[in-house]
């Protein structure tokens, strides 16, 4: 069982990502530089944070057009679970394997603070272990972070659940303050916030649970042991 | 631009001929005050540089201490004063790039930033609130796309830095210790220059860092460009990792010019360099811009023909330009081509070592009469008064500052910005706390003891949370040295820090001058700041929240030192009176104790009190925790002073200890056994901060209200304002 985490120049979290998965869920885990192949023995995908390239053009706009992104499309088709976390969201939703939009939030400048997402949808890879409504307490770091969608897709993502996570408070001008969202298979999950950035107890002084469950969920998932 | 006339003559007797111009922009770079620390250098010596944990190599950029198992850290510091004066944006961006490559020289992997901003009083000035806002967007931008994370900093407003700016930046990394470049060349080994191009921008910036700030020189200015920094963090972090590289110096003030002739000097050798192979942004470079440009992001290493193959493909990957530009020869010069012709051809000891100058000081005369105190307007409501202090720009909260910077990244931050100090956890168990302070309203008042005051205080941030200092930085700014005026203030400062430094057996890690900072409306106060290092062997202090019941304790003595204080400033406009100044031997004691009872693991949180005294030291612990405290004037320790002094006085020394109601009686036997100066001064719970003495109310504020004010009052200024 194998997790890939793929990194692209300019991706920063992609340490924090293998760090968590590695040393804390004892995952087998393994970095893939974006102009590679993924192999096809892979169980899951981590578009981790950062700033790919340098966040020219629009933010994730230049790493959706990586080599490696048409793998990970075909991974998608397959229903492998898929995650995209901040930078990792980003490029999904350019690259099309998630609806909506993540434009700049509404105070204009770079946010880094904890809040609390409500989890909305608890039946994808990555939350299938979370109560439903159940809160997590995160932190996010972004500057194109507010989520938008025109009111069809909103209420079409209603409809389908894909409405994965929503801020418990006004954060960043989001669209019905969504955080995260999947495709309508449920397999590609995209979400602003950084869980890897909250399961230890001595960075997280809140409550590392309900993140670590995200994890867990994947190990659920994928069928590991832990 | 240009060599003063007997520089120039030096300069001729030395190597016996007329200089080329090529020769002369680059001793001009190189001789610059900026580059050659001329004006400091003899005195810098002063400073005790050794320690048990100081590991020294020669050219490393940055300090580098031994933190145990086989790891250490390096740190370093740096400005950007006169370029972010100019254009705030790519001065403090390009600030922060060039502190990191600093400690990417040394071979290890930046870990976190620091910030220390200064600027003119942004409540009347509105180009002070432009280059405050631009200065920490600069900032942001740069640190976070780097995805280091900027965990620490200050923000201080002074009619002083009006029409300027000060931007300090400091950077820690971390590895192992076998990874530490061990700088190294021999003959024949090849020159490589790799990263950005090298573009007409920052031309002189070195020079323009050297003089006064008369004209906006905007083509002294660097660019920044943050993604090519990570593209060559990475890349130099896996060459080292394959051990491909001999030796490895950044490129900044005075660009190829000093990066050659420093690291030709530093290790014994002579360099042979053609500036056709420099790749360039612009085809018709000058070799003379070539060898002065300030271009960033970009790094010079010594390293093998064999070596240089596999370098190149790992720029190959990360899309990294490297160029071959020069070899290693065995004489001592400096010898800069374009193809076939010679352009310069100096010693590089003449090049890397300018004349260093015994400048004369003396006393300023308006230290005469300055702690003579003017007769104060009694103040008829202190709860509104408070009020109006915990908006004061350089007291409200700046979480506006550092909600933007990414402080999480890299997931080591342990203690968050906001606080006393900032904390990472390290690879082996340990942590390191690290803080930056500066004082300019008590060194203005008194050199010597108010650079003092900033080491106490960057060193008791640091003890709060349980670390023990191991290392110290030190940033010296100054107006004009030739001014015997200023450099008597920096001289003061100087044997100040030095003193504590020998006493406490901190040993100086690394440092900065910076000289000129000054505008045609007059020079800054003398500005030094002091960034402090400590290690947390087991576990830092993890604060818990305050509830209702809970005790209020005070080590350390309130006196009658309200020179340069906040409530002098802020509130009575009144620059003068009699600054801090720091007891030796209570503060070692007193850090001591500090350090031992947080040990114990009883205490829920320490706080330090420093800018406002006791009265906002305890306002913030309310605020933080969201609960009122009852604080009895008359039990603070010290000298019977009027309320106003025991409010607002900035003495030194002190920590806030806060406890559970159980625990004092242990704590008392602790303190009463190691004579300290304590008492228990208050009681939480309720909703205001109420301060009375004897039974008469002083102060009585609502938390919620208060808390509101301290929050918003700076990020209201620079967003509505």
């Amino acid at each position: 069982m194998k997790v890939g985490v793929i990194v692209f120049p300019g991706s920063n979290c992609d340490r924090d990502m293998y760090h968590v998965l590695t040393d804390v869920f004892k995952l087998n885990a393994e970095y893939f530089w974006h102009e590679k192949e993924l192999p096809k023995n892979i169980d899951a995908v981590i578009l981790p944070g950062g700033f790919s390239y340098g966040d020219r053009l629009r933010s994730g706009a230049i790493a959706a057009h990586s080599p490696i992104i048409n793998d990970v499309r075909k991974m998608a088709e397959k229903g492998i679970p898929i995650l995209g976390v901040c930078n990792g969201f980003q490029i999904l939703v350019e690259a099309g394997l998630l609806p909506g939009a993540l434009l700049k939030n509404t105070s204009l400048n770079f946010m880094c603070k904890w809040t609390n997402l409500i989890v909305e949808n608890n039946k994808t890879p990555f939350t299938n272990k979370l109560k439903l409504h159940q809160k997590i307490p995160i932190p996010i770091a972004n500057g194109e972070g507010r989520y938008y969608v025109d009111d069809d897709t909103l209420k079409k993502l209603k409809k389908t659940n894909q409405i994965v996570f929503r801020y418990s408070e006004v954060v960043n001008g989001s669209t019905d303050r969504i955080a995260g969202v999947c495709n309508e298979f449920g397999n590609v999950v995209g979400m602003m916030p950084h869980p890897e950035r909250a399961t230890e107890f001595e960075i997280n002084p809140i409550d590392t649970r309900p993140s670590s469950l995200i994890f867990e969920s994947l190990i659920k998932t994928i069928g590991v042991k832990n | 631009m240009s060599l003063e006339p007997q520089e120039l003559d030096d300069l001729i007797s030395k190597i016996g001929r007329t200089p080329t111009s090529t020769e002369l922009q680059i001793v001009a770079a190189e001789w610059s005050e900026h580059c050659s620390y001329k004006s400091s250098k003899k005195h810098l010596k002063m400073l005790p540089m050794k320690g048990p944990l100081v590991i020294s190599e020669k050219g490393y950029d940055s300090g580098v201490l031994d933190v145990g198992d086989g790891y250490v850290i390096t740190a370093h510091i740096e400005s950007h004063n006169h370029p972010s004066a100019v254009e705030p944006y790519g001065g403090a961006a390009t600030g922060v790039g060039g502190v990191i490559r600093d400690i990417l020289s040394a071979g290890t992997r930046p870990i976190a930033i620091f910030d220390r901003l200064r600027f003119g009083d942004i409540e009347k000035d509105l180009q002070a609130r432009w280059l405050f806002k631009n200065a920490v967007t600069g900032i942001a931008d740069y640190g976070n796309c780097l995805g280091i994370p900027t965990i620490g900093g200050e923000v201080e407003f002074d009619e002083c830095y009006s029409n300027y700016a000060l931007v300090d930046v400091a950077a820690i990394g971390f590895g192992k210790k076998t990874d530490l470049i061990k700088n190294h060349a021999r003959r024949g080994d090849l020159v490589v220059l790799l990263g950005g191009s090298t573009g007409r921008d920052g031309i002189g910036g070195s020079q323009f860092a050297s003089d006064s700030l008369e004209s906006e020189d905007r083509s002294a200015v660097q660019i920044p460009d943050p993604f090519i920094e990570k593209l060559i963090i990475e890349t130099i972090l896996e060459a080292r990792n394959q051990n491909l590289i001999n030796a490895m110096k950044d490129l900044g003030g005075g660009g190829l010019s000093c990066a050659v002739s420093e690291t030709a000097d530093a290790l014994s050798i002579g360099i042979e360099m053609d500036v056709d192979k420099v790749h360039t942004r612009e085809s018709d470079m000058s070799p003379d811009e070539i060898m002065v440009s300030e271009s960033q992001e970009r790094m010079l290493i010594i390293t093998n023909s064999e070596k240089l193959k596999k370098l190149e493909k790992i720029c190959e990957k990360f899309h990294v330009k490297c160029s071959l530009i020069g070899h290693v020869t065995s004489g001592n010069m400096m010898h800069v081509k374009k193809g076939k012709k010679t352009c310069a051809n100096l010693p590089t000891a003449v090049v890397a070592n300018a004349n260093l100058l015994d400048r004369p000081s003396k006393k300023p005369s308006y230290l005469e009469n300055i702690e003579h105190e003017k007769k104060l307007h009694p103040i008829s409501n202190y709860s509104k008064m408070m009020m109006k202090l915990l908006s004061s720009p350089n007291i409200a909260s700046k979480i506006w500052v550092y909600g933007q910077f990414d402080h999480e990244v890299g997931i080591r931050t342990v203690i968050k910005p906001g606080k006393d100090a900032s904390v990472l956890r390290l690879d082996n168990g340990k942590f390191l706390a690290a803080k930056i302070d500066g004082n300019p309203k008590h060194c203005y008042i008194n050199p010597r003891e108010g650079a003092i005051g900033c080491f106490e205080e960057a060193c008791r941030n640091v003890v709060c949370t349980g670390a023990k200092p191991i290392g110290m930085l030190d940033h010296l700014q100054f107006g004009n040295p030739e001014n015997p005026e200023i450099f008597w203030t920096f001289l003061e400062s100087l044997k100040g820090i030095t003193d504590f430094a020998k006493y406490f057996e901190i040993p100086c890690v690394g440092g900065k001058v910076s000289l000129y900072n000054e505008t045609p409306s007059g020079p800054i106060k003398p500005t030094p700041l002091i960034g402090i290092l400590g290690l947390i062997e087991k576990k830092p202090l993890y604060s818990q929240k305050i509830t209702n019941g809970d005790y209020l304790v005070i080590v350390g003595e309130t006196k009658d030192e309200l020179g340069g204080s906040e409530y002098f400033e802020y509130i009575h406009k009144f620059v003068g009176g009699k600054c801090p100044i720091v007891n030796f031997k209570e503060s070692k004691t007193n850090m001591k104790v500090v350090l031992d009872v947080i040990g114990k693991d009883f205490l829920k949180t320490v706080h330090d009190c420093s800018k406002g005294g006791l009265a906002v030291a305890v306002s913030e612990l309310c605020m933080i925790n969201q609960i009122g405290c009852d604080v009895s004037l008359e039990k603070v320790p010290g000298p019977k002073l009027d309320v106003d002094r025991i409010l607002f006085s900035e003495s030194h020394s002190r920590y806030l200890f806060v406890l559970e109601r159980k625990n004092l009686p242990k704590l008392e036997e602790y303190l009463g056994k190691n004579k300290v100066s304590y008492n228990m001064i208050g009681q939480f719970g309720g909703e205001s901060i109420q301060f009375s003495r004897g039974n008469r109310p002083i102060v009585n504020l609502r938390v919620d209200k208060a808390q509101k004010t301290w929050f918003n009052s700076l990020k209201e200024l620079v967003v509505h304002g």
